[in-house]
Parts: C-alpha cells; sequence; structure tokens
C-alpha cells in the first residue's frame, strides 16, 4: 500500500501538464468554434457546452462543400495529399526495401543517409529548394538543359517558366521531398523484420520473384506501409508552410494555408476554429488507426 | 536472389543524392563571397561574421533568432526530460482505473497534426490563459507539451530493457520504494535521459508551426521562423549561414549524445547498445 503513492506521485505533474496544456487547449478550439464574436470580430469563447453556437462550424460546413469558398482548397489539398503519398511510396519502397535486404556492405552507411535528413531542420531543406528553383538556381538551370520545362508546359504540368510561382507540380514534389524520409523509416523497419525463409519458401514452392513479392512482402508489411502512409499525411494536411516557401500563390493554397489566414492573418479566428474542428473530425480516423499501431507495437514490446 | 538487383541500388543512390545534394548546396551557399545564393562565388566567412552589418553575427534580427531558439531550447529539454521521466517512471507500476485514458492522453500529442495542436494552443493563451500571454513562456510551454510524449516512450523503452527483477531484488533486501526509484532505477535511466534530453532539444530547435503560433513579436522569433519569413523575400546568403549553423549545432548534439550514451552504457553488449542508440535516432 505504502509503495504505491510514490508512482501515483511521479506520474501525476506529467500527466497535469498534459490535461492542462493539451486537453484544455483542443478544448479552446471547441468553445472558440462554437463560441461568438464582439463587434470587432475578436473571439468570444463558449466554456459552457450549454451556450455552444454552431453558426461557425455551420459556416465552415458550407465552405468546404461544393460551391463553398473552400471546397476548392479542400480539393485541392486532397489531391497534394494523395498523389505526394503515392509518389513517396514509389520512391520510398524500393529504397527501404534495397537498404533494408540488400545494401550488403553499404548497409549502415545507407541507413546514416537516410535518417541524416531528420537531423536538418524542414524549414531549411524547403529554403535550400528556393535558392536552386530560383530564376538562375542550379535545378532551373540542369531543368532547363534536360528540356523538362518545355516538356513539362507541353503537357500542362508548368504553368510559365516560374518554378516557384504557383506551380501544383513544384508544392508536390516539395512535399514528396519534406516527407518521403518519415516513409522510408517505418517502411524499413517493415522490411527488415520479414523473415528470410518466408521468402524463400514462396520461392521454392515455385513462386516467380514478382509473385513472392507481391504475395509474401507486400502483406507482410502492410501494417508498416499504413502506418507509415499515415505518419506522412497527418502533418501534410495540417502544412502550410511548404506551399508558402515553394509557390507562395493562392492557386496552391492548401487547408493549412486556409486556417492559417484565419487563425493568424485575418480577424475570422471562429472561422478559422471551426475549420480546424473540420479538420481534425476528417483525421480522426488516421489518428485513430495510428494509435492503435502504436499499442500493439507497444504491447508486443512489453510482451517480448 | 544473390544477383545484385541494380535498379534498386541506383533508386536508393540517386534518393540518398536527392535528398542531401540540395542542402549541401545551400551550406556551400553561405560561404559565398558574393551576394548570390544561386551560383558559387568563391569561398568567405562574410555571411557569418565578417560582414559588419548583414552577417549573423552583426545582424541582430539574425543573431537574436539564433539566441532564442538555443534558450528555448535549453529550457524546453531541462523542463521535458524530467517531467517525462517521472511520467514514465509512474505510468510503470499504473495498473487499473485510469490507467488506459492516462496511456491515450500520452499518446494523443504524437498523432495529432502540429497545425491543430498549434492553433489550440494561440486560441488557449489569448483566451482563458491570457495571464500567461503569448511569448517566449507560451513557446516553451507549448514544445514541452509534444516533446513530453517523446520522451516518456524513450524512458519507457529503456524501463523494458531493465526489467522486473532489479526491483524486486532491491526491494526483497530491504529498500523502501523511494530508494528503489533513487538508487536503483535512476542511475539506470542515464543514458535514457541523455538520450531524452537530446531528442527535446532537436525537437526543439526543429520546431516551427508552435514557435510561430505562440510567439509575439521580434524578439521571439526563432531560427525556423526567421527562415519562413526572408525565403521568399530576396534574402542574402547569411540566411544560408544561419541555417548552417543550426544544422552544425544538432548535428553536434547528436554526436556528444552518441559519445555520452557510449560512455554511460559501457560494460552492456556493445551490439545492444548500437541497436538502442540507432533506435533513439530514428525516433526523432
Amino acid at each position: 500500500m505504502s509503495s504505491r503513492w510514490i508512482w501515483r506521485a511521479l506520474a501525476i505533474p506529467g500527466l497535469v501538464w498534459l490535461a492542462v496544456f493539451f486537453v484544455v487547449a483542443f478544448y479552446a478550439i471547441i468553445s472558440v468554434g462554437l463560441g461568438n464574436v464582439t463587434t470587432l470580430y475578436e473571439p468570444v469563447p463558449h466554456w459552457n457546452p450549454l451556450d455552444w453556437n454552431v453558426g461557425y462550424i455551420w459556416q465552415a460546413i458550407t465552405n468546404v462543400v461544393p460551391g463553398g469558398d473552400t471546397w476548392d482548397t479542400f480539393l485541392r489539398t486532397i489531391i497534394y495529399v494523395v498523389v505526394a503519398v503515392i509518389l513517396s511510396l514509389a520512391i520510398g519502397y524500393p529504397v527501404a526495401w534495397y537498404a533494408a535486404r540488400h545494401a550488403g556492405r553499404w548497409r549502415g552507411l545507407i541507413l546514416v543517409l537516410l535518417v541524416l535528413p531528420f537531423w536538418i531542420s524542414y524549414l531549411m531543406r524547403m529554403f535550400a529548394w528556393t535558392n536552386l528553383l530560383a530564376e538562375h538556381g542550379y535545378a532551373t538551370r540542369l531543368l532547363h538543359t534536360l528540356s523538362i520545362d518545355t516538356l513539362f508546359q507541353k503537357i500542362g504540368l508548368l504553368d510559365g517558366s516560374d518554378w516557384l510561382g504557383g506551380q501544383h507540380i513544384a508544392v508536390i514534389m516539395a512535399l514528396v521531398y519534406g516527407y518521403v524520409p518519415y516513409l522510408i523509416l517505418p517502411l524499413f523497419a517493415a522490411l527488415d523484420r520479414i523473415d528470410q525463409r518466408h521468402i524463400e519458401a514462396a520461392r521454392d514452392l515455385g513462386a516467380s520473384p514478382a509473385g513472392a513479392f507481391w504475395r509474401v512482402v507486400v502483406p507482410l508489411s502492410k501494417t508498416g506501409t499504413l502506418a507509415g502512409i499515415v505518419l506522412i499525411a497527418l502533418p501534410m494536411f495540417g502544412d502550410y508552410y511548404t506551399p508558402d516557401l515553394i509557390s507562395g500563390s493562392p492557386k496552391t493554397a492548401m487547408l493549412g494555408n486556409a486556417i492559417n489566414g484565419y487563425v493568424q492573418g485575418g480577424p475570422d479566428k471562429s472561422l478559422g476554429a471551426a475549420l480546424t474542428l473540420l479538420l481534425s473530425a476528417f483525421l480522426l480516423i488516421f489518428m485513430v488507426y495510428y494509435l492503435r499501431v502504436i499499442r500493439a507495437d507497444q504491447r508486443e514490446a512489453a510482451g517480448a | 536472389m544473390k544477383r545484385r538487383p541494380s535498379f534498386l541500388a541506383i533508386t536508393t543512390w540517386v534518393y540518398i543524392v536527392w535528398s542531401l545534394l540540395p542542402v549541401l548546396l545551400a551550406i556551400r551557399f553561405a560561404f559565398n563571397s558574393g551576394r548570390s545564393r544561386t551560383s558559387l562565388q568563391g569561398w568567405s566567412l562574410r555571411w557569418f561574421w565578417e560582414d559588419p552589418t548583414l552577417s549573423v553575427f552583426h545582424d541582430p534580427t539574425l543573431q537574436s533568432a539564433l539566441v532564442h531558439s538555443l534558450e528555448l531550447a535549453a529550457i524546453v529539454m531541462l523542463i521535458a526530460t524530467p517531467l517525462g521521466t517521472a511520467l514514465a517512471l509512474g505510468m510503470r507500476r499504473w495498473r487499473g482505473r485510469g490507467s488506459g485514458t492516462a496511456n491515450i492522453m500520452l499518446l494523443l500529442p504524437l498523432v495529432t497534426p502540429e497545425l491543430v495542436f498549434a492553433v489550440g494552443m494561440f486560441l488557449l493563451f489569448t483566451s482563458a490563459f491570457g495571464f500567461i500571454g503569448l511569448g517566449t513562456t507560451a513557446q516553451a510551454i507549448g514544445q514541452v507539451t509534444f516533446t513530453l510524449s517523446w520522451v516518456v516512450l524513450i524512458v519507457r523503452g529503456r524501463l523494458a530493457t531493465i526489467g522486473r527483477d532489479v526491483e524486486e531484488a532491491a526491494a526483497d533486501l530491504g529498500a523502501p520504494p523511494l530508494h528503489v526509484v533513487g538508487r536503483v532505477l535512476l542511475p539506470l535511466l542515464v543514458p535514457a535521459m541523455a538520450a531524452g534530453l537530446l531528442v527535446s532539444f532537436a525537437l526543439s530547435i526543429d520546431d516551427f508551426v508552435v514557435s510561430q503560433y505562440l510567439a509575439s513579436g521580434a524578439d521571439t522569433t526563432t531560427v525556423p521562423m526567421r527562415i519562413y519569413s526572408q525565403a521568399r523575400g530576396g534574402p542574402t546568403p547569411a540566411l544560408n549561414a544561419l541555417a548552417t549553423i543550426m544544422l552544425v549545432v544538432s548535428l553536434l548534439a547528436l554526436v556528444l549524445a552518441y559519445f555520452v550514451f557510449k560512455a554511460l552504457t559501457r560494460g552492456e553488449q556493445k551490439e545492444q547498445r548500437d541497436t538502442a542508440f540507432r533506435q533513439l535516432a530514428m525516433e526523432v
């Protein structure tokens, strides 16, 4: 009995901290989103659920359905994230597979190089591209020398010649560049864990290399792959700085830019809060999935 | 399966070059002697300190961003590490009522998009917690809140490898609970706490969204915020120099942590130790 209080006492400060600053902060979004405003449009939060006013939520909902103000932005955000995730998988899966299975004596070095981007500030990595994609930047010149810019102009992927002037392709590639390292590591962990004997068994039983890959490796790495996708998709949905740095044009604005504009820029903080609530509700399903994966991992680690 | 799959090798190396070369070039431009950030113009330390007005050392906006980022990171790691270590220790023995809720509350910050969290904090500090207001205190609180869960995860991982028997042996020999924590568990947790310091430091200096939402003015601007606000406004290579300094600081912290970790876990299996460190470096 006497030993029990000490464990509680150790846990309490941290839990109180999270309750006060995390849970209450989320409640503040609800109170502002369901609150009211003064005549100067300053938000007046309604902390008591009985006083909640659904006006802003309703306005936010009518904004994100087809025909609403934010509909285009919402649709664009989904397209950007889906395309960026598919491209990230196309890049990340082979890289993770090679690092986990075939790197041989290079494995240690490759792992270090794959982890290195984690230790470089995200903003610096984006800033590096603004150097390269500027008018006389190296990437701009290289893309011109290879005639990629004229090719992209022909097929409609590039509008004009300024890569940093509101190009969808530039923002999507920047998202891929920014988030793909975070996808590669969970993929690597999942692929590294697969027992080589499973693959060999499939081959012995007559599967072609491709068949063994599709019917053994892909299913066995499914959980890790989905977790990696969720891990990069969640922050992409809340991203506003990547489009700001790489384009800055309203043509490429994402939902994060809309929320950022309402909350930090304009007077409509309540609408921003309501939009944040909608975004959270939309992402909830991904968050719950990811939570379950983490908890399963923890239980496995505790059991092992 | 023994044939070297060259397509995969090429893809991997092209990816690695693509992921790191832009940053290397950005660092190279920091040493330009001219104003260009798009082509090479000789070598100089002009943008670090030689230029009397525009260099990182002499431009007050760049210098204060650097100082503020480091200050904030120091505060955050010194609060988050003890708080997280205590929480991990406490949660370990806490079974039954409330522990499930506590666990979910602990994991939520890891899955909440930063923007949602930052908007919540911003609205909190401008309404109910108006007495704290925006500024350095709010930024530190915000960063501690999302760093805490990482520290707990790291310490928990270490606790799992320690095993129950050590504590039980101490308790069987008559050690009161306080001594079990203070003399048995804490010394064993020192490497994990060093790792916690490193992780909270790294998360803090890399943080952009929370710092930006909770900033109150020029003197609360951090390095990522300075990069964000100047990147598209015709900056000089001094901005590259500033980013380079931050990168060197975080890599130095990583190297330092590696040696500290190595020294503290001497006597443990080398392989086990390297795996533990590798997991740590990847988690961030």
